[in-house]
């Protein structure tokens, strides 16, 4: 897509400056000039609102940083300092926070998204990597995070999952010790937490660049799947791309301050604003909303290296999915079938969630008693959690390779100009 | 190396098995508390007198370590008065009514002459002084049970101030057959279960709620109300919830408050982005 340049620089100083480090080109380029499909919906504009969250997220935990103390002393009491004396600290903890919380509710939509439409497929595979490795990353931060104004949920969280590693044979021993740079969770883990907190987003920011990079060596997918052929199939990014991006950030800014503002501590816990103890274990320990589906996952398997090998592979499935998908067709549009596997599969994400939230031997209707399968009722969360898992795994492993080869999609237009123009597809 | 293995054993349980079903307590009263909604606001009255109860009954076990008498007069705060506000020039630490509080108080210090640890009058930058010198005082006169600090309560606990304002009224008369062990006092609002005193083998599903080593905090007329509320029992648990949903969010009222110039503000710029959208579009069909 990165055809030839129209910049033109009008003043002496763009000239001169152009001639020596053409930046002014570079930005126009991409963020001007640069052609997008013009059938583009509202589900594309996750990609820019997903840098207003990483911005959000930097500069408010910035100045955090500055009032915070990671140690196990007296990080609690630094993060209600904050809240209590440092001018609007209220604002900047509550809208990183929350912010978190927006963060993964866009990058969701925006995985899910790619996986509809098929933005995955050659020639975007390196597109979608980098996506998932900034996916990854982003658990990463969260995970630390949480654990830093060091809570009752922070700490046995922390225990629970980096005692996940300890699952792995013969190396998993030293991977815990050295996660903790102790033989518990202790001061040391929370400092080297806080350094990797404030490093971790700094490595988002430098993918962000090769995921926008290979974006704009590659295009923009669109809702047909159909990479744009000529002039008539595409828009130049600015006016047309920007200003429905900076409506849709505007209307996720009002869904964010309505958290922020009005429900600050509706997505977290209670037990974090009791002061990390080792001796008292939280009657109910789950980590934060985004990452209850893995969790489900993980205690679906009643051995605990299943349990972390499944974790891990599921997040694996999603990295091999451009090769793990065999149909031609790139979007869901044209695929009946396919379509109705990926809403099951919304559905199992989300019943997954819900298991991840309640104890695995909590019964899904509450007072029947049915038959013990493998020692667990089967009106349980654990067995509902299998069966997601299930799901899971075979919408990966078996219906995306299966479906390619034996769907019949239906006829998929030569250009997105031909039924955008035509007016002849309204469906989605 | 021990503590290592309790560690594990706890992340495999959590993990591998199943874990402890929570007991059940009794519902949490639905208290139409001043704060709520998006425009509420904390009632001034109300916080002076859960301030009141906090001073003379809940402050004899229980310490308060965030809050500093100076909070009290801060902006939301039970004795907030413009008068000492930063747009006269002056802060919560000159209003006479915080000092007055403050001195009330006697914290510790060091004598800067002797080195001596000496005991004075607070001050409204001092901290609201604590009950014990340490945990182990604390739990040494409470019976072995640390009285958590009341800071940050109304948040700490699912419920918020109606579930606090429900523990202070949740004590029942023991439901026949539960043997309450001295020192502890059976409350239908508490989580924390019954099974000290309930063999659920023999005697089948544990009542509601739960064994709690605090006694009963609050009677009718224990504190007297300078502003002639009547003093019931219900009245001083819901004022004092009302006072712990203050010290825990005293921000509260600022966050709201900014809250509606924000969602003001951004919905008048979606609604003008949007109709740019739709003008720079209008030629283009999508």
């Amino acid at each position: 897509m990165s055809g030839h340049s129209t910049y033109e620089p009008k003043t002496g100083f763009t000239r001169w400056l152009d001639a020596r480090l053409p930046i002014l080109r570079l930005g126009h380029d991409s963020f001007v000039d640069y052609p997008t499909p013009r059938n583009l919906n509202y589900w594309w504009t996750f990609g820019g609102i997903l840098s207003l969250c990483l911005a959000v997220q930097i500069v408010t935990g910035i100045v955090l940083a500055m009032h915070y103390t990671p140690s196990a002393a007296a990080a609690f009491t630094s993060v209600e300092h904050i809240m209590r004396d440092v001018n609007y600290g209220w604002l900047l903890r509550y809208m990183h926070a929350n912010g978190a919380s927006m963060f993964f509710i866009a990058v969701y939509i925006h995985m899910l998204r790619g996986v509809y439409y098929g933005s995955y497929k050659a020639p975007r595979e390196v597109l979608w990597i980098l996506g998932c490795v900034i996916y990854l990353l982003m658990m990463a931060t969260a995970f630390m995070g949480y654990v830093l104004p060091w809570g009752q949920m922070s700490f046995h969280g922390a225990v629970v999952i980096t005692s996940l590693f300890s699952a792995f044979p013969v190396v998993g021993e030293a991977i815990t010790t050295l996660l903790w740079g102790a033989f518990a969770v202790d001061e040391p883990t929370l400092k080297r937490f806080f350094s990797l907190h404030y490093l971790l987003p700094f490595m988002i920011a430098g993918v962000v660049i090769l995921h926008v990079w290979a974006l704009h060596v590659v295009g923009q997918n669109n809702p047909t799947g159909v990479d744009p052929k000529s002039k008539a199939d595409t828009l130049p990014f600015t006016p047309y791309a920007t200003v429905k991006d900076a409506f849709g950030m505007s209307v996720f800014l009002i869904l964010f301050a309505t958290l922020v503002f009005y429900m600050p501590d509706a997505l977290g816990h209670a037990d974090n604003y009791v002061p990390a103890n080792p001796l008292v274990t939280p009657a109910h320990i789950v980590p934060e909303w985004y990452f209850l589906p893995f969790y489900a996952i993980l205690r679906a398997l009643p051995d605990k290296l299943m349990g972390v090998l499944a974790m891990f592979g599921a997040i694996a499935c999603i990295f091999a999915l451009p090769w793990l998908d065999t149909s031609k067709v790139k979007s869901m549009r044209y695929r009946p079938q396919a379509r109705a596997y990926f809403l099951i599969f919304l559905v199992v994400c989300i019943i997954l969630g819900f298991c991840g939230a309640k104890l695995p031997s909590d019964q899904v209707i509450p007072g029947l008693v049915t038959v013990p399968v493998f020692g667990d009722d089967l009106n349980s969360f654990v067995w509902l959690s299998r069966l997601a898992t299930a799901y899971y795994f075979a919408y990966f492993l078996v219906v995306m390779p299966l479906l390619g080869l034996t769907e019949k999609p239906l006829p998929v237009p030569e250009t997105i100009s031909s039924p955008v123009l035509g007016d002849a597809d309204k469906k989605d | 190396m021990l503590r290592k293995v309790t560690l594990l054993a706890a992340a495999l349980v959590l993990i591998g098995g199943p874990a402890l079903a929570s007991s059940k307590v009794k519902e949490p009263q639905d208290i139409a508390f001043s704060f709520e909604g998006p425009f509420g606001t904390f009632d001034q009255a109300q916080l002076q007198r859960g301030y009141k109860i906090y001073r003379e009954v809940c402050s004899a076990c229980h310490s308060m370590n965030l809050l500093a008498f100076r909070n009290l007069g801060d902006r939301g705060g039970p004795f907030y008065d413009p008068a000492y506000s930063p747009a006269h020039g002056k802060t919560s630490n000159d209003n006479p009514v915080v000092k007055a509080l403050a001195a009330e108080a006697q914290v510790a210090d060091i004598d800067p002459e002797t080195g001596d640890a000496i005991k004075r009058p607070g001050t409204p930058a001092d901290r609201f002084p604590a009950p014990f010198a340490n945990d182990a005082a604390a739990r040494a006169s409470n019976g072995g049970a640390l009285p958590p600090d009341l800071s940050l309560m109304a948040k700490a606990r699912e419920g918020g101030p109606e579930y606090i304002a429900s523990l202070l009224q949740g004590y029942l008369t023991p439901p026949a057959g539960l043997i309450v062990p001295a020192g502890q006092h059976y409350n239908a609002s508490f989580p924390g279960g019954v099974s000290a005193g309930w063999d659920e083998k023999k005697q089948g599903h544990p009542p509601e709620g739960g064994l709690i080593a605090m006694a009963p905090p609050l009677a009718d007329d224990k504190v007297s109300f300078d502003d002639g509320t009547k003093s019931t029992v219900r009245q001083q648990a819901q004022d004092v919830a009302a006072f712990l949903m203050w010290a825990a969010e005293p921000k509260l009222e600022e966050r709201k408050q900014m809250g509606l110039s924000v969602m003001i503000f951004l919905i008048l710029f979606s609604g003008l982005l949007y109709a740019s959208y739709r003008r720079v579009w209008r030629h283009e069909s999508h």
